[in-house]
């Protein structure tokens, strides 16, 4: 068992925990993730580590209610636990391998939707304590569905926050942010990375690729063993099919299809389920239903 | 006077009763069945069924047990050789073993030993009798990574020797391919597979499940950090192959492996647990092996109306006997001499048909098998939303590419020696499916015995 040494609501349906795993947490880099398992009936979830304490040998990880387990796991509390917790498993971020006097030239850009603020912190804060301050855009859908603003803010060199209702911060879209910055602003970037929906990371992607800007995403496609077995979360990547869980989960955002995910990841909803998914997420629905076109923040 | 010349006939759950529930189709001897079926055995001296065996379990020893009606001192001639023989009574592909070696096979049917086996494992697992206790503990730690038929044979085979053994398992329960691949009706999960394993921990094994190996530490930090002085890697060939023809991304294209462990280790079929599984309503196996029967047989509990497509003929069929005519008993349709040429995906991503070949037999190829040949201008369509790929699988290189010095072949298996499992790396061993690529359950078993033995060898000369 895996016990729950924190439980904090984020936000209307998102979630913190930290969870006492030390194997993971002594072994763990950022860009990886875990599979967490409720109970003997549960389901595998695959989610991103968050942050880690290798002292304290915890995980933490952050999550939005998106379907029956993740809402039953948001009941959990303090001092209750998981069955099971595994990993950490796939690939940590380039980042980790770059050459760190390289990268201290480099000026990079961060551009997280939603609960994406959760998988991007762990990347930002390792920059950080390698004395690389990297530019982050957060967006989110109202201003009381952002999280770890402060705790973004404390690591980044700047930090720029939207809302889709312009409830806080800017107005607009993440891809708003990134035109202003890049073509009002002449802010001049090397590589960016973008963590949320997969909709919005399409719509991440086709704008830097008008930029000509190197474009890392972190893939979260559907899951069940998450170490390479099943094969669930294909993806192509160029011409290739690539494992998120083994291969990735980060990759080449310009060379990902994106269609073809979005419409993998709608594999286990119903028309039916879509329509209840829309009601149950109210305003954190962020747009993996598939009856939705259009990109939202998160 | 029964027919000696003929097994006695094995009580087995009506078809159309069985393909719609998840219990087991055979159900096994009684103790009068057993006893008449062991009475067939002609306690051969040069016995040369053990020489078909890959565990070489004592066969007309513990047969002449049951023909005494001693089933407890059965199952402990059995136990000396075999960690897990309610398993193998049910899965080994006996008719090309044991019983493909026995004598009254010559004229007549062999002896029936895999349900003979069965009969007195499970007689042991109902009434809790336990395997010859192990010796003294002697303090060397042994790391067992995997708890499929490979590592579960080593780590207990080990544990008898007085080793302290831990077993590392990448997934939340133990047992492998036992419980993710091989579906419930053949092999019950609580009844036995977890009885057996319980067997294993009573010999003093200790179990840790969600380690991966590779990711969650490596095993030089087994040995650097947690003092263990030898491993064995028993992590089988987990990963699924695809053809590579279009519309293979398509919702409703699965691996056998993701179809298989959404059923079996998530129980999936189960509305009390949170897994959902596509069942489809017309479903396309495509492959021909023991994997694809499964595959296609918990298809057809789940309601779909099943084909399995194979691009060769009846005869070249991989899958046992046994499983073919369970499946064609279940309703299961035999597209043969046909392979797919591409999947037929509507405008939302989902499956609608499949494109598919006429195929004819060539020359042998490598393999000695008659090389399959497109017969020209012969494709068709198949009605199908849901197509289950079940083509192979190989070793996942999570550990040897994070395990320095540990060479692998090109279809990236772990080198080891045959005979005792040593491996490129001083004190590391391996086995199973990891080594040969995708095998049978027996084979790995004596791929971990033959590892328990090499380790042992290696650490009393250390």
């Amino acid at each position: 068992m895996y016990r729950i040494l924190k439980a904090q609501k984020l936000a209307d349906k998102i979630v913190l925990m930290d969870v006492y795993a030390p194997r993971i947490a002594a072994n763990c880099q950022p860009g990886q993730f875990v599979i967490v398992k409720m109970g003997e009936n549960g389901e595998r979830i695959p989610l991103t580590i968050c942050d880690y304490n290798r002292v304290e040998g915890t995980i933490t990880i952050v999550f939005q209610e998106v379907g029956v387990s993740t809402v039953k796991m948001a009941d959990l509390k303090e001092n209750d636990s998981f069955r099971d917790f595994a990993g950490p498993l796939g690939n940590p971020s380039d980042l980790v391998h770059e050459d760190l006097e390289e990268l201290k030239h480099k000026k990079l850009l961060f551009v997280a939707g939603g609960v994406g603020a959760a998988p991007v912190y762990p990347q930002v804060k390792w920059l950080h304590q390698n004395g690389i301050e990297a530019d982050v855009i957060i967006g989110a859908k109202t201003k009381e569905m952002l999280i770890l603003e402060d705790e973004l803010k404390k690591v980044s060199g700047n930090l720029y926050v939207t809302t889709d209702d312009g409830s806080y911060g800017r107005t607009g879209l993440v891809t708003n942010v990134m035109e202003d910055l890049i073509q009002n602003q002449g802010k001049k970037y090397d590589a960016c990375i973008t963590i949320g929906p997969m909709i919005m990371m399409k719509f991440v992607c086709l704008l830097t690729r008008k930029y000509d800007l190197k474009t890392v995403v972190s893939m979260n496609p559907v899951m069940v063993d998450g170490t390479g077995m099943c094969g669930a979360c294909r993806l192509m990547v160029g011409d290739q099919v690539k494992f998120a869980c083994i291969d990735g989960p980060e990759f080449d955002g310009h060379l990902v299809d994106f269609d073809q995910a979005i419409k993998r990841s709608q594999m286990y909803k119903t028309e039916e389920g879509r329509v209840l998914l829309k009601q149950q997420e109210g305003n954190t629905h962020h747009g993996g239903c598939g009856n939705c076109e259009e990109m939202t923040n998160g | 006077m029964a027919d000696m010349l003929k097994k006695v006939p094995v009580r087995e759950q009506e078809a159309t009763v069985r393909v719609t529930n998840f219990k087991e189709v055979c159900e096994g001897y009684n103790q009068e069945e057993a006893v008449k079926e062991a009475s067939r055995c002609l306690n051969c001296k040069n016995a040369k069924c053990i020489q078909g065996c890959p565990v070489a379990i004592d066969i007309p020893g513990f047969i002449k047990e049951i023909q005494e009606g001693n089933i407890e001192e059965a199952y402990k001639v059995i136990s000396k050789s075999s960690a897990l023989p309610a398993v193998c009574g049910r899965v080994c592909p006996q008719e090309t073993q044991c019983e493909g070696k026995c004598i009254r096979g010559i004229k007549g049917e062999p002896v029936s030993i895999g349900k003979l086996e069965r009969f007195a494992a499970d007689y042991a697992l109902e009434h809790d009798i336990m395997p010859e206790s192990s010796e003294e503990k002697n303090g060397h730690k042994v790391a067992v990574i995997g708890s499929g038929p490979s590592g579960l044979t080593c780590a207990g085979d080990l544990a008898k020797q007085g080793y302290d053994v831990t077993v590392f398992e990448a997934l939340h329960e133990l047992g492998g391919v036992l419980v993710y691949g091989i579906p419930e009706f053949r092999l019950p999960k609580e009844k036995v597979v977890a009885k057996e394993i319980e067997k294993v921990k009573e010999l003093g094994v200790t179990f840790e499940t969600n380690v991966v190996i590779g990711k969650s530490t490596t095993i030089d930090q087994l040995f650097e950090d947690e003092g263990f002085e030898a491993v064995y890697i028993g992590s089988g060939a987990g990963l699924p192959m695809f053809m590579g023809i279009p519309g293979e991304n398509a919702n409703g294209v699965f691996s056998a492996n993701e179809y298989l462990t959404r059923a079996n280790l998530m129980k999936a079929f189960d509305e009390n647990y949170d897994t959902p599984i596509f069942a489809g309503t017309n479903v396309a196996v495509v492959g021909g092996g023991n994997v694809a029967m499964d595959a296609a047989r918990v298809a057809a509990r789940l309601g779909a109306c099943v084909h399995v497509v194979y691009r060769r003929s009846a005869a070249e069929l991989p899958a046992r006997a046994e499983e073919v005519h369970h499946a064609r008993e279940e309703g299961i349709i035999f597209d043969l001499l046909t392979n797919p040429k591409e999947i037929l995906v509507d405008e939302n991503g989902y499956v609608k048909g499949m494109k598919v070949v006429k195929m004819q037999l060539g020359e042998p190829d490598a393999s000695g098998r008659r090389r399959p040949e497109e017969i020209p201008g012969s494709e068709y369509e198949i009605k199908t939303d849901t197509v289950i790929m079940s083509l192979g699988t190989s070793p996942n290189p999570l550990i040897s590419s994070t395990t320095k010095g540990l060479d692998i072949n090109r279809w990236e298996c772990i080198i080891a020696d045959e005979e005792n499992g040593q491996t490129t790396k001083e004190g590391v061993f391996a086995g199973g499916d990891a080594v040969t690529g995708a095998a049978t359950v027996i084979l790995a078993m004596g791929a971990g015995k033959a590892g328990a033995k090499g380790i042992d060898e290696y650490l009393r000369n250390k």
